[in-house]
């Protein structure tokens, strides 16, 4: 049962073969036996599970249940819950119980879904390993000395681990790619705007989008369903015709054109990922794909141009967090600017102060053009790459990752070693692309590597066609750490 | 770019995050590391770029000016770190 797929599930449930207060209680215990080793959730609440379990069981038996109710999904501690501690990762929300529901989660609950908990995440999103979250690092279901990738590192980890059938992310410079390869699961970020941002405590608005982290493609594209649409209270929030993302999973690979970015497959990744990611490309070509070799120059400048971008939209963004309104404020101040420098400087953790800090200077008056503006020409010169390369091939691969998941403490000391493990991801932010992970094997200590897929603007229902024919004729995703 | 023990105590004023001096320093390292990466983006001539602001080049929406909230000041003040008859309460600003 931990291991089925949501399509398995769904059947049992409208079957009647098992109810979801049944399932909710199994995935309850596993969470109660397993978490305090993983540390995926920072929060679980058994009676706002269960009654949600109680009510979709009730729309099962009036007959108004769709693919995903019944089914228990755990929600990042970035999407408000009503009613749930949402602290974000935090100690600046650790008493924020949500008065409202974020959009996604009221999409989850329309569709009759479970939330089986919050899962623990990288603080406010930044970083790369879950180590920065005020509520202790995650470990890797596939090595407990390995870091689950980040920021969302709870979410990655209970997918893998079996703690939930399935788990929301988000992604602002890899979040939810980089988390889904190191712990050997899949997961995608829609093309920006496709997901509805409400209620999704924001890190850089121009790049943060929500997206599901599953087993498989197939899991995706049911989560998907569920996830996208137009949402009128967030303001980038696209309206489109719905589209089923599964539509196209079926539909054979052959005369499909790989394009391999060079940049991608220079120095800096490791031989174990090379190695997995050329065996993964083999796999491709046997179903009938060709590769490309592309070109993306200006690739390489992605991740100087993301920490610009970022935080300075995070600095701005996390300038409501002041202790007046909700969240930690300091127990003593002596004037108004007293509490609000004592309350952040002790609501926040070092890398959130880091980014605000960061983000303030290239936002202050001389550096603005320097900096901030230099950033966003690169950012049209980092899409304009895409386009082009685009002309020559239907979708992008690479590896996720330069290397398969390290030590925890191995790289929390050094913020650049950490920055440059989102190489390969934060272009897809930057250009507002959609792109995806899906694993395709092991490397050193018989650790996880994921394929990163980067599709065209919408190519969503494409990409899951990719990654499902590859599932299809592999075994990868079907292996688990328990 | 250099930065100095005094930036990095300015940029944490306008930041209104509290700072000592023990931590300006440590911060003044990481600071240091991560503007010399950024630093490559200089090598680029972008003089001819518009800047890219957003991944879609969408159109602010505007909506009609109508209320469509509900009055919720008691749940949002639930849990205010301190309020008093309906107000959020913060030290005295003016005198």
């Amino acid at each position: 049962m931990f291991n089925a797929s949501l399509k398995q599930l769904s059947i049992q449930l409208a079957g009647k073969k098992i109810s979801s207060t049944e399932l909710t209680s199994e995935f309850l215990q596993r969470i109660q036996q397993l978490n305090p080793e993983y540390n995926a959730f920072i929060t679980v609440n058994e009676e706002l599970s269960l009654a949600q379990a109680r009510a979709a069981d009730q729309m099962i038996a009036a007959g108004q249940a769709s693919p995903l109710t019944g089914i228990p999904i755990a929600q990042k501690d970035i999407f408000c819950a009503k009613g749930w501690l949402t602290t974000c990762g935090s100690k600046m929300l650790s008493n924020f119980v949500s008065p409202y529901d974020a959009g996604v989660i009221e999409r989850f609950n329309q569709a009759g879904a479970v939330n089986i908990g919050k899962t623990n995440m990288d603080e406010f999103a930044m970083g790369s390993s879950n180590e920065t979250s005020y509520y202790g690092p995650v470990k890797n279901p596939w090595d407990h000395a390995a870091v689950p990738g980040g920021s969302s590192g709870g979410a990655a980890c209970a997918v893998a681990a079996r703690l939930a059938c399935a788990a929301t992310g988000t992604d602002t410079g890899g979040s939810i790619r980089q988390p889904a390869a190191l712990c050997g699961i899949s997961g995608i970020k829609p093309t920006y705007g496709l997901v509805s941002r409400y209620g999704m405590i924001a890190f850089a608005s121009s790049l943060d989008q929500g997206g599901p982290m599953a087993k498989s493609a197939e899991d995706l594209a049911l989560l998907l369903n569920v996830m996208v649409g137009f949402d009128p209270r967030d303001s980038t929030s696209l309206q489109r015709e719905a589209e089923d993302y599964a539509r196209d999973l079926q539909k054979p690979l052959a005369g499909l054109r790989i394009g391999l970015p060079k940049e991608y497959f220079a120095a800096g990744m490791s031989n174990d990922v090379a190695s997995a990611i050329e065996k993964a490309l083999d796999e491709y070509r046997k179903l009938g794909a060709q590769t490309v070799e592309i070109s993306l120059p200006n690739a390489p400048l992605a991740i100087p141009v993301y920490y610009v971008l970022a935080p300075a939209e995070a600095s701005s963004n996390l300038s409501r967090f002041d202790g007046v309104r909700y969240g930690h404020r300091a127990e003593s101040y002596s004037d108004l600017a007293d509490m609000y420098r004592k309350s952040r400087a002790q609501g926040f953790g070092p890398e959130v102060k880091r980014r605000i800090l960061i983000g303030t200077y290239v936002l202050s008056h001389g550096y603005y053009d320097a900096y901030y503006i230099k950033a966003q020409k690169l950012r049209r010169l980092i899409a304009q790459d895409f386009a082009d390369a685009y002309r020559q091939c239907d979708i992008i691969m690479g590896p996720t990752t330069p290397t398969v998941a390290f030590n925890l403490g191995e790289k929390s000391g050094d913020p650049i070693q950490m920055y440059l493990s989102d190489i390969y991801t934060s272009a897809a932010n930057l250009t507002g692309m959609p792109a995806m992970s899906i694993p395709v094997g092991f490397g050193d200590k018989n650790r996880p590597i994921g394929l990163h897929i980067i599709g065209n603007y919408f190519k969503e229902a494409q990409m899951l066609n990719v990654a499902h024919q590859y599932q299809l004729a592999t075994d990868w995703h079907n292996q688990s750490p328990v | 770019m250099t930065l100095s023990v005094s930036d990095v105590k300015r940029i944490a004023d306008l930041a209104y995050i509290e700072i000592d001096d023990n931590e300006a320093k440590e911060t003044l390292t990481q600071l240091s590391g991560i503007f010399n990466l950024i630093e490559s983006m200089q090598a680029v001539d972008t003089s001819t770029v518009e800047p890219m602001s957003h991944a879609q080049s969408v159109v602010q929406r505007l909506r009609e000016d109508e209320v469509t909230e509900t009055d919720q000041r008691e749940l949002y003040q639930s849990i205010a770190p301190q309020v008093e008859a309906g107000l959020y309460l913060v030290p005295q600003v003016i005198e």
